[in-house]
């Protein structure tokens, strides 16, 4: 028996061991009420599991930092994860060297749009330039949209959250709006949520369809290429 | 298992370093990826590299165990929204209508330029 009741949560709430299990548990938990709705985009376990947990820091006062140097074990298994996607681009080659075409060209397309989309709204609702800036790369995986942030002298935290933010709107959009859309082939929708919505996109196309995994994956790839260089040429030219 | 976890790990080291080393703008794991993806395709050309994780599916079985849950990796990042509160109160509407409305033209651009150019080159579609 410890003497002070207090004394077992500090050490607790300290320790990597309580946050890394209530990140795994919240998960497991939203992921069982994901699949028990058949996926339904609002279900998304991220989203829900993300402000559970938040809410849970805020309510214990306890710091991200702290947090974070539990959590730091799963999120550190994003790259070995990026690593892994060449089995499944691997097992589908063949089908991806016939779309090469159609990819190249969505890519330029799309990553141009999400560059220049993301600064003329942000603009035209009158955000401070900062602001504008740290938001520009939103459609890159975190790590990369982070380095671009920095480059350009803007605010990488806040990139972090953009890019997270755009991942899930991503995630939860884009089957109903395909659907809406009409359109059936899922090598050009996962193409679209990987471009748009990175690796959340991606894990939500795997749940959806191999196929438009495989896409999304390549296209989350390939647009943290394009956008290294298009967000600073773009910067330039459209913030005031 | 363990074998294979130490490939997906090795190639990401070399990415690393080598993105690092050449100051290339891309992510090292994304340069990991490409070289896995060679070493699959080196496998099937030369039975010499068919050893280790390189067999039995062993590779592939570990990545796809990690895919499983692809989306459980993103909540550490996620949950860091809570060190943006402050700003989300000030500036929270507009900067998600502004994301919102980028992430569905987006979509929207890129789906439809695939789908065009791939009639234009009369492509099956993939059902």
């Amino acid at each position: 028996m410890s003497d002070n009741p207090f004394s077992l949560w500090v050490y607790l709430s300290q320790s990597p061991l309580l946050w890394l299990t209530v990140t795994l548990l919240v998960y497991a938990t939203t992921d069982a009420v994901s699949l028990t709705t058949r996926r339904h985009p609002l279900a998304n376990p991220v989203l829900h599991a993300m402000w559970i947990i938040g809410a849970f820091l805020l309510m214990t006062g306890t710091s991200y930092t702290t947090y974070f140097a539990g959590a730091q074990f799963v999120h550190f298994l994003l790259g070995p994860a990026t690593v892994a996607l060449a089995v499944p681009l691997y097992e589908n080659r063949k089908r991806v060297v016939a779309s090469i075409v159609p990819m190249l060209v969505a890519l330029v397309a799309g990553s141009v749009t999400a560059v220049v989309s993301v600064v003329l709204l942000a603009e035209f609702a009158g955000l401070p330039r900062d602001v504008v800036t740290s938001l520009a790369p939103k459609s890159v995986t975190a790590g990369v949209a982070m380095g671009i942030s920095e480059s350009l002298h803007a605010d990488p935290s806040l990139t972090a959250v953009s890019v997270i933010l755009t991942g899930i709107m991503g995630a939860i959009i884009v089957t109903p709006l395909m659907n809406r859309t009409g359109i059936t082939d899922f090598r050009a929708r996962g193409f679209a949520a990987g471009l748009a919505a990175h690796g959340i996109g991606t894990a939500r196309a795997f749940q959806v369809n191999e196929i438009a995994g495989v896409f999304s994956g390549i296209a989350m790839s390939l647009n943290a290429l394009v956008t290294s260089f298009l967000v600073p040429i773009a910067v330039t030219l459209l913030v005031r | 298992m363990l074998a294979s976890l130490s490939l997906i790990l090795l190639c990401q080291l070399i990415g690393e370093v080598v993105v690092r080393g050449l100051g290339l703008p891309l992510p090292g794991p994304v340069l990991g990826l490409l070289l896995l993806l060679l070493l699959l395709l080196a496998r099937d050309r030369f039975a010499l590299l068919a050893r280790g994780p390189l067999r039995n599916d062993g590779v592939e079985t570990a990545s796809k165990g990690l895919l499983a849950h692809l989306s459980l990796l993103f909540v550490p990042a996620g949950v860091g929204v809570v060190q943006k509160l402050d700003l989300l109160a000030s500036h929270g509407i507009a900067i998600i209508l502004v994301l919102a409305l980028s992430v569905i033209v987006t979509l929207l651009v890129t789906v439809l330029v695939f789908r065009l150019v791939s009639r234009l080159l009369r492509q099956q579609e993939v059902p």
